[in-house]
């Protein structure tokens, strides 16, 4: 047998070991560290951005980001308000919402309640590699296809039908550019984009419902529909309305898709279907280019502006998702 | 036995009643998977579109030749491909360490204070847009050190990555049995080793595809790299290696000229060459698409499989 020398006594490696609990006050103070280092990393975003966004917040105050009906965007003059972006981007990633929130549960009840067993793996992955896809890959696909072939013919016809209606009509004045880049192009191209994310979380949350409800509802004779509708969708409301939310944020700071598809104006119009600019784009567009350190600064807070955002969404969502998950037992999942 | 008219109407009634709840039933069920089919359409129209066009660009030149000046004819985007391959090793390095010992406390000390608010940083951290992510980096970096740079960009996919590392290599963690912890302490195993000799070995496999997903997203990410890494056409990393050892650098010195410089990435020279005008530089986009999709489907779908086996192997 090996002669295997153990340090002891008042030997220097006993007496570090002993002092180290074996190496373990070491290790601790490592993983805290790390996760320290995590945590660092989320309070230092939102103060760089802060300080040195300072200039802007200090010049323009509120009005910066507070609604006009004619904001201003001049690097030459050093004039920016920022409310054109923001309404570029609540408009687009709202309208994608409305369109991507009944596809996305359609989706997750079908996957979680009807899809037979040997489909539903192969139908999830295939939903979610929908997240996968690069986003500038969207964007080609979206400059050279999706609008021409199916953009343009949908604005046309929204321009002919609701282009009259007294008070949709600002939303939807015609005609959209031939190339079919708009904010209704932006929006269709986000519907895609966030579909995954609504539908992977709503379809968890459908799972997570005990069955005792399932088998209550059937019982008392209600068809599968009825079930589906009337107890397993407002069971789990707040989830989904979680799941919207956590969408939302992911539309709100999308950037390279809506950046090739949304024509990139300055243009003050309202309409869906005429170009325009989110608060993404404008930063992938311009701050490289900024011609002044005001420039600069505005778009750092825009950034701040967009940073806030989708914290405050990301903190109502993770919550809405949280109660759910706490109000099913463990035990009552089968 | 006579009915009265009374119960004749009502019965009449109630098969109507039934006959509508069933149709509604079918219909609606109908409807949920008729949008599952929706949704997939993109996806097929995406990927066949994609390999259409961007197979026919598709050539060894595309992989071994830098770019060529327009209107002379081949030339590949050899460039594109080695930034991308240093800003994710960069990215890499950067993120792994600290994202597994992140995880190693979130999964061994989930409901501390720090464990909960880890979580909430994580999941916050996965919540910023990823554009924020490179304005946040090149404030930290490129402002100070005044140029822009692969290592910014490597930080700022660093970044993007770190959520994903933590979140996955804590779930495998979590994975391993409770007993093999039991045992390796109750050998008088300290805990660290433990961690690291027992637990870590045994979740290997899982933390590896956690890895391999997060290098696969972020790969396809070009919002950070915008205003970090840049983009830089004339890249070339094995003129700086020649260049280097004629000139007798240290090993050190050529890898701080590779990793000190502005770079390319695949989904960056994609956007650049898409916005002009010229069909040359439109048809090698297309090949770079199919490039990037290619890699990030192909990581995405073996992870996956991976993953699955590795859990039901665990559950039993």
């Amino acid at each position: 047998m090996k002669n295997i020398s153990v340090p002891q006594g008042n030997h220097w490696l006993a007496r570090l070991q002993r002092s180290t609990h074996h190496g373990d006050i070491p290790w601790s103070a490592l993983i805290i560290l790390a996760s320290l280092l995590v945590l660092a990393l989320v309070i230092g975003i939102g103060w760089m951005l802060w300080q040195q966004s300072s200039g802007a917040r200090l010049k323009f105050g509120w009005s910066f980001v507070l609604p006009t009906s004619n904001s201003t965007w001049d690097p030459d003059s050093d004039v920016f308000q920022a409310w054109a972006f923001i309404y570029g981007t609540l408009v687009t990633s709202l309208f994608a919402i409305i369109l991507a929130v009944p596809i996305s549960v359609g989706i997750a009840i079908f996957l979680a309640e009807l899809c037979p067993e040997s489909f539903r793996l192969p139908l999830n992955w295939m939903i979610e590699l929908l997240a996968a896809i690069p986003s500038v890959v969207y964007g080609l696909w979206g400059i050279f296809i999706f609008l021409p072939k199916v953009v343009v013919p949908i604005g046309e016809s929204l321009s002919a039908v609701l282009g009259h209606v007294p008070v949709l009509n600002s939303l939807f004045t015609g005609p959209i550019p031939l190339s079919g880049s708009s904010r209704l192009a932006a929006s269709m191209i986000l519907t895609i984009m966030i579909i995954p994310t609504i539908t992977a979380i709503t379809r968890d949350v459908l799972l997570a419902i005990p069955n005792t409800q399932r088998e209550a509802a059937m019982g008392m004779g209600s068809t599968r529909w009825e079930m589906i509708w009337q107890v397993l969708l407002p069971y789990s409301l707040s989830g989904i309305l979680g799941a919207i939310i956590l969408g939302l944020g992911r539309a709100l700071g999308e950037t390279m898709a809506v950046t090739m598809v949304i024509g990139n104006s300055l243009e003050a119009t309202n309409s869906l279907l005429k170009p325009g600019s989110t608060m993404a784009s404008l930063l992938a567009n311009q701050f490289k280019e900024a011609v002044s350190q005001l420039h600069t600064e505005a778009m750092i807070e825009i950034g701040l502006a967009l940073f806030v955002i989708t914290l405050i969404l990301n903190i109502i969502a993770r919550f809405l998702v949280w109660q759910v998950a706490r109000r099913t037992p463990q035990e009552a999942r089968a | 036995m006579t009915t009265t008219r009374f119960q004749e109407l009502i019965a009449r009634n109630g098969a109507a009643h039934a006959l509508r709840r069933r149709i509604t039933n079918i219909v609606m069920l109908t409807v949920t998977g008729l949008l599952t089919l929706l949704a997939l359409v993109p996806l097929f129209w995406i990927v066949g579109y994609v390999i259409y066009r961007g197979g026919r660009v598709i050539n060894l030149d595309f992989f071994t030749q830098l770019s060529r000046p327009l209107g002379v004819a081949g030339g590949g985007v050899l460039f594109s491909i080695e930034g991308t391959v240093v800003i994710t090793i960069l990215a890499c390095l950067f993120a792994i360490p600290p994202g597994v010992l992140a995880a190693f406390y979130a999964a061994r000390h989930p409901n501390t204070p720090l464990g909960v608010a880890l979580r909430f940083g994580t999941d916050v951290l996965a919540g910023v847009p990823s554009i924020v992510l490179g304005l946040f980096v090149y404030v930290l970096l490129v402002v100070p050190t005044k140029h822009y740079s692969a290592w910014a960009g490597g930080l700022a996919l660093a970044v993007l990555m770190l959520p994903t590392i933590i979140r996955t290599t804590e779930e495998m963690l979590k994975l391993v049995p409770h007993s093999l912890r039991e045992g390796a302490l109750g050998l008088g195993t300290p805990e660290w080793k433990t961690s690291l000799s027992v637990i870590f070995p045994a979740a290997l496999n899982g933390i590896i595809t956690g890895f391999l997903l997060a290098i696969a997203r972020s790969v396809g990410e070009t919002a950070p790299l915008l205003f970090t890494a840049l983009g830089n056409e004339q890249y070339d990393i094995g003129l700086i290696v020649r260049s280097g050892i004629q000139t007798h650098q240290s090993l050190l010195a050529i890898i701080g000229r590779i990793i000190n410089q502005p770079v390319d990435s695949l989904p960056l020279t994609l956007w650049k060459y898409a916005q002009q005008p010229y069909p040359e530089r439109i048809d090698q986009s297309w090949g770079v698409a199919l490039v990037l999709m290619i890699f990030v489907l192909l990581i995405e779908i073996i992870a996956r499989l991976w993953v699955e086996s590795r859990k039901r192997a665990l559950q039993g």
